[in-house]
């Protein structure tokens, strides 16, 4: 079995932060809210002055930058899977019936996504971290009510047109009921679509996640996140610029690594792509 | 002494949109034999075609007329009921076999569904029906065969899979809808020769929709000739060829090349008989 690139680059960046996630208590090197007032702002351990105890430095407060990220991947990674199963779901589902029976479920949903969608969707999620409180509960509702317009218009769009495919017909005529043509015929035929969704929506999720925390509507302020890292070292962005570079990078490749990851599945499970690489 | 009536189409009137594509289509296939349905594109034939199958798009309504299957009205027939009909009694060959299997599933799945569906058989009984199925369409290697995806068939493959998966039940009646339009030549012949064989060994009906006329005096028993929505002619297939009656069936047959009269010059369907068969069309929409 040969892994392309970019599915190996997807798979093991998220193989790697599940594992982060999981064992940050034992891998993290310091205690992410540890403070060490002698050793504010010290400097990567590859700069001048920079220390092997602290391998990305220390912010104000003195706190271990890499404990800390690799305690931020928890939120990140809990919220990417969560959030986006759960929007994928209700999307998926809603997507599914309103492309394939049409007519007024159609309709009613097409409308709703409509109204949905008119909605800023920061200023949602803003009102319902308002409504509902902070914590990582919110993050994942207000990801999911926001985001699972993005999956019912393309699985409606794209039932729509499997369900005018010549199969569907040769189903019908073998006399299948409408429900497994549905599930048994379409939907098979929908997953590849799906697992690219899936995975561009956990890069948004965790996007999604930094910037609620950054406005400090994610978790409890003192949990460390990628979001409220990028918000504390914007302040001290002269002194101290890998502050808030290093959860940067932690974000914009682990964004990366979902888009890869969503084009290496697909293009490994997916028969009429395989096709092309005998 | 002739068969039964199988297929009774009693004129059958449908409109799509709001304008009339079938009028006053009426014709019988009986049991164990071919009826052929012969037109030009936009004739309407695969629209009656569809009407049997209960298969009319969105769009179309049938105005009036009965499509009776042994008896039973398929028209009124509940979902239900059609589903447990469908496939087990009435089957499709399809069009184009290019797009008629499911991409994304293997051969073996699609022809075990109905299998099991329709002949309560379990997944290793109709699986080795299956394989029966497919050697009974001469194809090579049938057992890895079923493993295979569409896409790694050749189009006559398809085609022949096809064929299998619709005689899988022994239906009592098969709708081919042009399945030789989408084929070359020499597969189109073996195709041909494939349905005929299973058509008698299972002493199928056959309703054989297709624009090819050479192929209708071949297999049909009777043949019906349709222009604009409307059956022209239909009687047995020898009377069809030796003495046509309507002038645009003459006109069909002088511009198909024959072989066994290969000096022919072919004449183009002329205007005067298209304009004649417009006439009669207006007239009869203004009756209606």
């Amino acid at each position: 079995m040969r892994v392309s690139p970019k599915l190996g680059f997807g798979l093991g960046v998220y193989l790697g932060l599940v594992l982060l996630a999981f064992g940050a208590h034992w891998i993290a090197p310091h205690d992410p809210l540890e403070q060490d007032l002698l050793n504010t702002f010290a400097p990567p351990a590859w700069r001048d002055g920079g220390t092997s105890t602290f391998w990305l430095g220390t912010d104000s407060l003195g706190r271990d930058i890499l404990s800390r990220l690799i305690h931020g991947s928890r939120v990140a990674v809990t919220v990417a899977l969560i959030a986006a199963t759960c929007a994928g779901i209700l999307g998926t589902v809603l997507g599914l019936c309103a492309g394939y029976f049409g007519g007024w479920v159609d309709t009613v949903v097409s409308r709703i996504v409509d109204v949905w969608m008119a909605f800023p969707p920061v200023l949602l999620s803003i009102v319902l971290a308002a409504v509902l409180g902070a914590g990582l509960h919110t993050v994942v509702i207000a990801i999911v009510v926001i985001d699972w317009t993005r999956f019912c218009r393309v699985v409606r769009a794209e039932v729509m047109v499997q369900k005018s495919r010549d199969y569907v017909t040769s189903a019908l005529t073998i006399g299948l009921s409408p429900w497994r043509i549905l599930t048994g015929e379409v939907v098979p035929n929908v997953v590849p679509l799906l697992i690219t969704l899936f995975t561009l929506e956990m890069g948004i999720a965790i996007v999604v996640e930094a910037v609620l925390s950054f406005a400090g509507l994610s978790v409890a302020n003192d949990d460390a996140t990628w979001g409220s890292m990028i918000q504390e070292g914007r302040q001290f962005v002269r002194q101290a610029w890998w502050l808030m570079v290093a959860p940067m990078v932690c974000i914009v490749l682990s964004v990366l690594a979902a888009n890869a990851l969503g084009d290496g599945l697909r293009e490994r499970f997916d028969p009429l792509l395989r096709r092309e690489r005998p | 002494m002739t068969p039964p009536v199988l297929l009774d189409i009693d004129g059958l009137r449908v409109s799509v949109g709001g304008r009339p594509v079938l009028r006053d289509v009426s014709l019988q296939v009986r049991s164990g034999e071919i009826a052929g349905l012969v037109g030009e594109s936009g004739a309407g034939k695969t629209m009656a075609g569809r009407a049997v199958l209960g298969l009319l798009p969105d769009a179309a309504r049938v105005l009036s007329g009965e499509i009776r299957f042994d008896g039973t009205d398929l028209l009124s027939l509940k979902a239900r009921a059609r589903e447990a009909l469908l496939g087990r009694d009435i089957a499709l060959i399809p069009q184009n076999p290019m797009t008629a299997l499911n991409p994304v599933a293997r051969i073996g799945t699609q022809i075990v569904d109905g299998l099991r569906m329709h002949l309560g058989l379990d997944r290793n009984g109709a699986r080795a029906r299956a394989v029966e199925l497919l050697q009974a369409v001469h194809l090579p290697d049938p057992e890895s065969l079923l493993r295979r995806f569409p896409h790694e068939l050749s189009g006559g493959m398809r085609q022949r899979v096809l064929i299998a998966s619709a005689f899988s039940c022994r239906p009592r009646l098969v709708i081919a809808d042009e399945p030789t339009t989408a084929l070359d030549v020499t597969v189109q012949k073996q195709c041909l020769r494939l349905i005929r064989e299973l058509q008698r060994q299972h002493a199928t009906a056959v309703l054989f929709v297709t624009h090819d006329l050479g192929v209708v005096a071949k297999l049909c028993d009777s043949v019906a000739v349709m222009h604009g929505g409307r059956i022209l002619e239909f009687r047995s297939g020898d009377d069809i060829f030796r003495a046509p009656r309507h002038p645009y069936t003459r006109a069909l047959l002088a511009a198909t090349p024959r072989f066994d009269r290969p000096g022919d010059t072919l004449v183009p369907v002329s205007a005067e008989v298209l304009a004649r068969l417009q006439e009669e069309v207006d007239v009869y929409d203004a009756a209606h």
